[in-house]
């Protein structure tokens, strides 16, 4: 499952992934990662079966969860060209029967909204 | 043997057999070609891809007082006037004066819509076409004619993409990945208009398309047209387009196209074509050009064929690399059920080229001087890590230089500037060049062209760069004042 973790200038000093880690022992693979000085923001994959422990951990620290179960968003402009393709680092946009599919397994790092020519795809507005 | 005119006479009477080109390729494998060509009448082939090479005839028609337009701009987007007095050439790709992302190719689509469209055009004023400037506002409607013409589409084949470089790169190929980190190609391939007529048996001047759901015709061979590589010139009424068929599209980056959909009957007059008809993937190659080396002639990084593109994974050098496509096969299949979907209902007849298309001959590339950095490179006066802030400082008076490389063990490991070291000798640091040195160097190569030196300074806003060789030696140095007057000249 994927989170998405927002902190402020005080949980943002903290070494958070790693106290998070050694309290679930969960293994956490950090997908996305901006983190500025006054707050930052992480995507993160975690089992399903502990999801739901570490959320706890990360929100005692002060960290905002959210859960992620959207994808990004695609209109009627797409032309079904395929340029998105390779751009996802992930690789949940795939060619089915000529069409492009995109998976669940998104984890919305917007790098496909930046690539697609005719403008057919956004990020969810959260 | 078939004639066109046998084909017509059946697509009247409601008995023709048209079958697409993937259709086509299987009933080859099964009955082969012979019975094939004695089965089937018409195959029909389509792509749908960006093409940039394509633009609108307009005619707007007589304002009050009249006007010679010397210039016009739709939306903000400037259309070629050099023609009669209302006459203009929107060109897909010529970019807004307002907005990076919107171009012709937005123009046009959004006429097709039905959307109205700012018009502003200036002119001198002559004795016979007084007005000096006009404003209005017009939609397709109101358009006398609107005829798309399009120097170059629909591409036989093209080179596909990748970049050894490690930088990202925007290009017409879509967005590339550093190192090798993905591949794109353009067409169709085996279900491509000219990849199923490869002699322009029947695809030549005057044949009728269908272009962008509208009916078109073929004008020429487009430019560019050469061995391997052919293409069309086409034209079709904007009128009668369907705008499920063209789409304006932005390359990040890189600029304004327009995705524009073909669609070409191919009659099967005899088995020779059948089994021009049966072309698969697998015997359609193309190469992969390294976009990375910024030069006309870009090394190729291996030949690849179709199938391997289209199957999203290829090698390069042992790793795999994923493949984006940028053509739309989804698209080219719904033109060819909307061609075959016409011909059968007796909508769309056939027609005989009025002369055929030759083969065309290889390209001449223009005579240009290029510069290559190794002509214009100075000596680069090197100095060790383990030099003294202060002789440096020294160095660069002694020599009227403000750019130092250093070097360790042969190698380019930083480069010092004045502004380093003044910074350096206010902040009270006199130490060693090695703790104040920028150790991610921008450097050029001997042979790269001295434009592109020129670019990289300009981009990463620096003033001089290192030229180095393979291994990081250095062998000179180019600064922004070398290139500066190389240009003024
Ligand atoms: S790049 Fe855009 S138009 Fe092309 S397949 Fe992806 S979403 Fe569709
Ligand atoms: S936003 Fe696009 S590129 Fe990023 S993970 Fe989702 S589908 Fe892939």
């Amino acid at each position: 499952m994927f989170l998405r973790l927002r902190f402020d200038s005080k949980a943002v000093r903290k070494p958070v992934i790693s106290a998070v880690t050694l309290k679930t022992s969960a293994l956490i693979n950090i997908i996305k990662a901006e983190v500025g000085p006054r707050r930052g923001e992480l995507i993160v994959e975690v089992d399903d079966s502990i999801a739901e422990k570490v959320e706890k951990a990360f929100e005692e620290l002060g960290v905002e969860v959210l859960r992620l179960k959207e994808k990004v968003e695609r209109n009627e402009r797409c032309v079904h060209c395929g340029a998105c393709i390779s751009i996802c680092p992930v690789e949940a946009i795939v060619l089915q029967d000529g069409r492009v599919e995109f998976l669940d397994k998104c984890v919305l790092c917007g790098n496909c909204v930046k690539v697609c020519p005719v403008k057919a795809l956004k990020l969810p507005t959260t | 043997m078939k004639s066109v005119e046998d084909i017509n006479e059946k697509i009247r009477e409601g008995s023709v057999c048209v079958v697409t080109a993937e259709e086509m390729k299987e009933i080859v494998k099964e009955l082969g070609a012979e019975k094939a060509a004695e089965e089937v009448d018409v195959v029909t082939t389509g792509t749908f891809g960006a093409m940039c090479s394509t633009g609108v005839f307009l005619n707007f028609g007589h304002s009050d007082p009249p006007i010679r337009m010397q210039r016009v701009w739709l939306n903000d987007v400037e259309a070629y006037t050099g023609i009669a007095a209302v006459d203009a050439y929107l060109g897909a790709t010529q970019q807004s004066e307002k907005a990076e992302d919107y171009g012709g190719a937005h123009v046009i689509e959004e006429l097709l819509k039905g959307e109205e469209v700012e018009l502003k055009a200036i002119s001198k004023g002559t004795d016979c076409y007084p007005a000096k400037e006009v404003r209005t506002v017009i939609t397709l409607e109101d358009l006398n004619f609107a005829e798309m013409v399009n120097p170059r589409n629909a591409y036989q084949r093209y080179n596909a993409a990748t970049n050894s470089s490690d930088r990202l790169l925007r290009t017409y190929m879509g967005t590339l990945l550093p190192n090798f980190g993905n591949v794109t190609f353009a067409g169709c391939g085996e279900i491509s208009p000219l990849n199923n007529d490869p002699e322009f048996r029947t695809i030549g001047i005057g044949t009728k398309i269908l272009l962008c759901g509208g009916k078109g015709y073929i004008v020429g061979h487009g430019t560019q047209h050469c061995p391997g590589y052919a293409t069309l010139m086409v034209k079709g009424s904007l009128k009668s387009m369907d705008p499920e068929f063209l789409r304006a599209a932005y390359m990040p980056g890189y600029g304004v196209t327009m995705f524009v959909g073909i669609g070409i009957p191919i009659p099967v007059l005899d088995s020779k074509m059948a089994e021009k008809l049966a072309v698969r993937d697998e015997e359609i190659k193309t190469k992969i050009l390294d976009f990375g080396v910024q030069r006309r002639d870009r090394p190729v990084v291996r030949e690849v064929t179709y199938a391997e593109l289209k199957s999203g994974r290829i090698e390069i050098n042992g790793e795999e690399v994923r493949v984006s496509p940028l053509s739309s096969v989804y698209m080219a299949r719904k033109i060819m059920e909307e061609l075959k979907r016409r011909i059968e209902r007796g909508e769309f007849l056939l027609t005989f080229p009025v002369e055929r298309l030759t083969p065309g001959k290889a390209l001449k590339p223009m005579k240009t001087a290029i510069k290559l950095v190794k002509s214009v490179m100075s000596e680069a006066i090197v100095i060790s890590p383990e030099t003294s802030v202060e002789i440096a400082a020294k160095i660069m008076i002694e020599k009227g230089v403000n750019h130092l490389p250093v070097v360790e063990n042969g190698k380019l490991v930083g480069i010092v500037t004045s502004w380093d070291v003044a910074k350096a000798v206010a902040m009270g640091k006199t130490g060693k060049v090695g703790e104040i040195m920028t150790k991610r160097v921008i450097v050029t190569y001997p042979e790269e062209a001295v434009e592109l030196a020129a670019k990289k300074m300009e981009e990463n806003d620096i003033s001089a760069l290192p030229v180095v060789d393979k291994s990081m030696r250095v062998l000179g140095i180019v600064t922004s004042e070398d290139l500066s007057k190389l240009l003024a000249r």
